[in-house]
């Protein structure tokens, strides 16, 4: 009954999306209010809607009716309570309806504020993110049903379906098969409801580029209009790499946080885009140029949001994480068809009227060095794009899979993100339209300094990875310029205003959200570099098999193996663990507990490994459960990840920057006309 | 709107043919690649009915073919061909090993079928274990740079079976074991009536 | 010579052949290569049949064998360059992390550096474009950029930064108030 329910509410909401499109179109070429106004009121219908569905969704996953394929593809009776709620996304359909609700969210948000100044973009927008909720809300009602239930048909296979087959009979099973122990841990929770947060609420400033594009306004409202969904969902999309970064490195057991697997990649290519986006917009408004580039761009990330969703479910690509085949494949390329040929050719159309209302007069101004950074972060893109579709080609033209695989990635993709890094330096201390060498070196100079001192301290204290020595020294370059502006900044309010550092500092922080906000960003981003070339320049790895109470040794730690236990636990998994003794230099330093368990339900292994973390480094053992493991003998896998950990840090560190540059306006500022 | 003095009225010039022919061509490119690849991953498997294109399976030592180290597909023409794909790693090949070299042995006389057994992604030492310990005394080879598995199906896994005609047409496709020689032979005698 | 000096030769000759023995059995039996050595490779290697998993951290029956193979490959004496060889003729390109530099695979490694090239020299030319054309007199075209509306007021950040730009569009602002 519910089953039905939830599945007429999906359809009625898909047809709801349908008649907001119409109505939107026939509103704004009959310049009708009423039909604008129609079209507006289904977008927002939408969101209830969907939310009873799923609503009714998360009920049959908690009680349990395996009758229906979903709920019994990821939940059975020994999960807890709190996964049975995760598993709502814990499978191909679950996940495309969380999609559908977020998309409606989002967009109900958008069509809830007065639009008085922007009518003529609203229809435009209704259409847009009607579209993309009408698509994925296709996929559920025709081909990843979560309502579809079991039927044994009269041939005696077990086929789910909606509607009964033809003479066939209702099967419930006694328990389902579980979700994937994989999925189990709290990263895995949280990662893809904020992965999908990005990319979703990405739609939006889309939207709105695209209801420029067809009513030919050429000015930069839109943009401000979207400024905050810009930032937010490149904190989501942020956030949500963090912790598939995160996840990968606490349960996958090969102590790396990002194999370069074409579905991370995926991820990672809008996020690419929509930070290019983000930091060109700015030129617009402050300036009236790159309306070219911003439009490339956020088409550019709404294209990848897209393909990449495409390249996760439509079993093209080989990956580790990709979800198990399925029939949407040809719907998702109908729709990237549709989607990318509109966009390309309205961008096309409009090419023209895009001009900047000012040109660019000299290379080393601020403008030339945002140029520079999008072009940087489209080599990057292109390096990405070019690795995940590579094998795809050469596989069709001779016949042969072929791997590209992190060497490829960081072979390229380095010098790039180093330049990125530099110009994080640099481009603070640049001026607006006319500059010189000169004058940019003048600017530079003061931080520059300290800069270098760097890689000498380092090259005295033994570093001699000229990699290493670069990075950190470009970590350490962006470190003192952002603290000098910061300074600057204080210290110019102190002069005028006579206020303490403290107060100085949050006013200065306060009036220029964006640019302070923008600037702690910058910084977590090369804290974070600092746990990248730990990890990835001084990795060390050994493995060994012990016997009780021997050891083995790593970086100048030595860990002992004291005992192996096997044992139950409650959600029907048996525990295998090991404990395991540290040393430094003859100091005792803790225990580690490196343990994998088994999922007796679905025959599935999952790997925890013992970490003890510091500032300076990460060290990480696995218990091998692919070799013989007894209670005498075991082997393990021990990986010495030196500054990992600032790679979290740095993550934290650009939440408070996201919220400084995002924090809204206080009332006196809105009225002077800042929106 | 504010100008600065030396700004120029820039002529507002669409996008140059030469790049809309670029672009529209890298688009339709990666619709084609995406679609072409969404074909593949519909059918990985080589359709029955479908001409076997040629392929030569170098044997292990000790195993020879009229004489040669090594097979060519279009040699065998005239002969019905059955292509056992296995792995010494894997368990349901070795459930059905016996059976398929029973079937062959009440086929060799007649000269009329060929069976190939090809080791996918295997090891030499450990394959051989598994070719002593079934006996197999039909032509085996590794399947080098997993050329031939690609050929069959683009997802192989084992144990796989192919079957062809004396056309060489595919005709039969058993994925996962045989469960019994009988089984075998019901596919088999068919396609030997007839020249 | 004298019965004492052939003695000695003999004993030092015996001595000497001694000695060499222990070194003969050592050549002719190398010790186990380690997980590590054995992991050094695999590391560098792909899993022949899983997706995109590398070979030292492989669970399956399978991966075991081939780090196996590898260390019975390393135990003859093979060097990484043969071993991985050996893998990429029996298993197929795929094993290798990232293709070989013959035929076709040496598109992945030529496009985006000549793609990234291009974008900059597109974008070089039109930056000559503009400052070619900055340099030529205002010929009286229509100023106006955008259809429809008409131009914003840019906002002012208002205080501390030294953004000579927006000073003096404040100023602007003001005079036109």
């Amino acid at each position: 009954m519910l089953a039905q329910f939830g599945f007429g509410v999906f359809v009625l909401t898909f047809l709801l999306a349908l008649f907001g499109v119409v109505a939107a179109v026939v509103g704004y070429f009959y310049k009708s209010d009423r039909w604008v106004e129609a079209a507006r009121r289904a977008m927002l219908l939408t969101f209830p809607l969907i939310t009873l569905a799923v609503l009714a969704l998360a009920y049959l996953l908690v009680t349990g009716h395996y009758e229906l394929q979903y709920v019994y593809s990821v939940t059975s009776n020994d999960m807890p309570f709190y996964l049975k709620i995760t598993a709502l996304w814990g499978g191909q359909a679950g996940s495309l309806v969380l999609w559908s609700w977020l998309m409606s969210a989002f967009a109900s948000a958008v069509t809830l504020r007065k639009w008085e100044r922007d009518r003529e973009l609203l229809p435009w927008v209704i259409v847009v993110t009607s579209i993309t909720l009408a698509f994925f809300l296709s996929l559920t009602i025709l081909y990843e049903n979560p309502f579809a239930r079991w039927w044994q048909t009269t041939a005696g296979d077990f086929v789910p379906r909606m509607f009964a087959p033809a003479g066939a009979i209702p099967v419930t099973p006694l328990d389902g098969q579980g979700l994937n122990p994989l999925l189990r841990h709290p990263g895995m929770i949280i990662h893809p409801p904020i992965l999908y947060l990005g990319f979703v609420a990405f739609v939006i400033p889309y939207a709105f580029a695209i209801a420029a594009l067809v009513t030919g306004r050429s000015d930069d409202r839109w943009i401000r209009l979207t400024r905050r969904w810009t930032l937010v969902a490149w904190l989501f999309l942020s956030l949500g790499l963090v912790l598939g970064m995160r996840w990968a490195y606490d349960v996958l057991g090969w102590g790396g946080y990002w194999a370069w697997d074409p579905v991370e990649t995926a991820s990672l290519m809008p996020w690419l885009a929509g930070t290019a986006f983000l930091h060109s917009v700015m030129i617009q408004e402050k300036r009236g140029m790159f309306k070219q580039w911003n439009m490339l761009l956020i088409i550019l990330t709404y294209a990848l949001v897209i393909f990449g969703t495409f390249l996760t479910r439509s079993g093209v690509f080989s990956s580790v994480h990709a979800f198990a085949q399925s029939a949407i494949g040809p719907m998702f390329f109908a729709f990237i068809g549709i989607t990318f040929v509109t966009s390309v050719a309205l961008l096309i159309y409009r090419w023209k009227d895009l001009r900047a209302e000012v040109e660019m007069t000299s290379l080393f101004s601020r403008e030339a060095l945002f140029l520079l950074n999008n072009l940087l972060f489209m080599g990057v893109l292109i390096v990405c794009f070019w690795g995940v579709i590579f094998p795809l080609i050469s596989e069709l033209v001779t016949g042969q899979k072929v791997t590209v695989g992190p060497p490829f990635y960081l072979r390229a993709n380095g010098p790039l993100f180093g330049a990125l890094m530099a110009l994080m330096g640099i481009a603070p201390l640049s001026a607006w339209g006319k500059s010189t060498f000169k004058t940019l070196g003048r600017a530079l100079w003061k931080p520059s300094i300290p800069s270098v001192i760097v890689p000498l301290v380092l090259a005295i204290l033994g570093v001699h990875n000229w990699i290493a020595l670069v990075g950190f020294t470009l970590v350490a370059f962006v470190i003192f310029v952002t603290l000098f502006e910061f300074w600057r900044g204080v210290r110019s309010r102190q002069n005028k205003q006579n206020e303490n550092f403290l107060v100085a500092l949050w006013q200065l922080a306060g009036r220029n959200r964006r640019r302070y906000g923008g600037y702690l960003i910058h910084l977590s981003m090369v804290v974070m570099a600092i746990g990248i070339l730990g990890i990835e320049l001084y990795q060390t790895t050994t493995q060994k098999t012990l016997a009780v109470g021997e050891d083995i040794q790593i970086a100048g730690y030595t860990l002992r193996f004291d005992s192996l236990a096997q044992f139950p636990y409650t959600d029907g998994r048996i525990v295998t663990r090991a404990a395991l003794s540290v040393f430094r230099g003859g100091k005792f330093l803790g225990d580690l507990y490196p343990r994998y368990d088994y999922y007796t339900t679905s025959g599935q292994p999952m790997t925890i490994a013992g970490v003890r973390s510091t500032l300076a480094d990460d060290l990480y053992v696995v218990l091998v459960n692919w070799e013989d493991v007894s209670a005498a003998q075991a082997p393990f896998k021990v990986y010495h990840n030196p500054l990992v950990n600032w790679l979290w840090i740095g993550s934290l560190m650009f939440i408070f920057g996201f919220l400084v540059a995002a924090w809204p306006e206080r009332e006196e500022e809105t009225r002077k006309g800042k929106i | 709107m504010s100008q600065e003095p030396n700004t120029a009225p820039t002529p507002k010039r669409g996008v140059p043919l030469w790049a809309q022919i670029l672009v529209w061509i890298g688009l339709l490119g990666l619709l084609g690649l995406l679609a072409a690849g969404l074909l593949k991953a519909k059918n990985p498997i080589l359709g029955i009915g479908s001409s076997v294109p040629d392929f030569t399976l170098t044997l292990f030592s000790g195993y020879e073919y009229n004489g040669a180290p090594e097979v060519k597909l279009s040699d065998l023409s005239g002969k019905v061909m059955v292509i056992n794909f296995w792995a010494s790693w894997c368990q349901p090949c070795a459930s059905e090993a016996a059976d398929i070299e029973a079937a062959w042995r009440s086929y060799e006389e007649t000269g009329q079928v060929v069976f190939l057994g090809v080791d996918y992604v295997d090891t030499e030492p450990e394959a051989r274990a598994y070719m002593t310990e079934f006996n197999l005394s039909y032509p085996n080879g590794p399947d080098m740079g997993a050329r031939i598995s690609q050929i069959f199906n683009r997802n192989l896994g084992v144990p796989e079976t192919y079957v062809i005609d004396r056309q060489g047409v595919l005709r039969f496709i058993q994925i996962g074991p045989f469960q019994s020689v009988a089984e075998i032979q019901a596919i088999i005698d068919p396609l030997l009536v007839g020249r | 010579m004298k019965t004492k000096n052939i003695f000695l030769l003999t004993f030092y000759f015996l001595l000497f052949a001694a000695a060499l023995i222990p070194a003969v059995a050592v050549s002719a039996q190398q010790p186990t290569p380690s997980d590590d050595e054995v992991n050094a490779i695999a590391r560098q290697l792909y899993c022949p049949v899983c997706e995109n998993t590398p070979l030292d951290v492989c669970p399956t029956t399978a991966c075991h064998q081939w780090r196996e193979l590898i260390r019975q490959m390393l135990a003859e004496g093979k060097s990484e360059a043969k071993i991985k060889q050996y893998f990429v003729d029996y298993y197929g390109a795929r094993v290798l992390s990232e293709p070989p530099r013959t035929g076709i695979y040496w598109l992945v490694y030529i496009v985006p550096p000549v793609a990234f090239l291009a974008g900059v020299y597109l974008l070089f030319r039109a930056f000559q474009t503009w400052k070619r054309l900055a340099k030529e007199p205002i010929t009286g075209a229509d100023h106006s950029s955008s259809l429809g509306t008409g131009p914003e007021p840019a906002e002012g950040s208002g205080t501390a930064a030294d953004d000579e730009y927006v000073a003096r569009l404040e100023e602007e602002l003001k005079k036109r108030k």
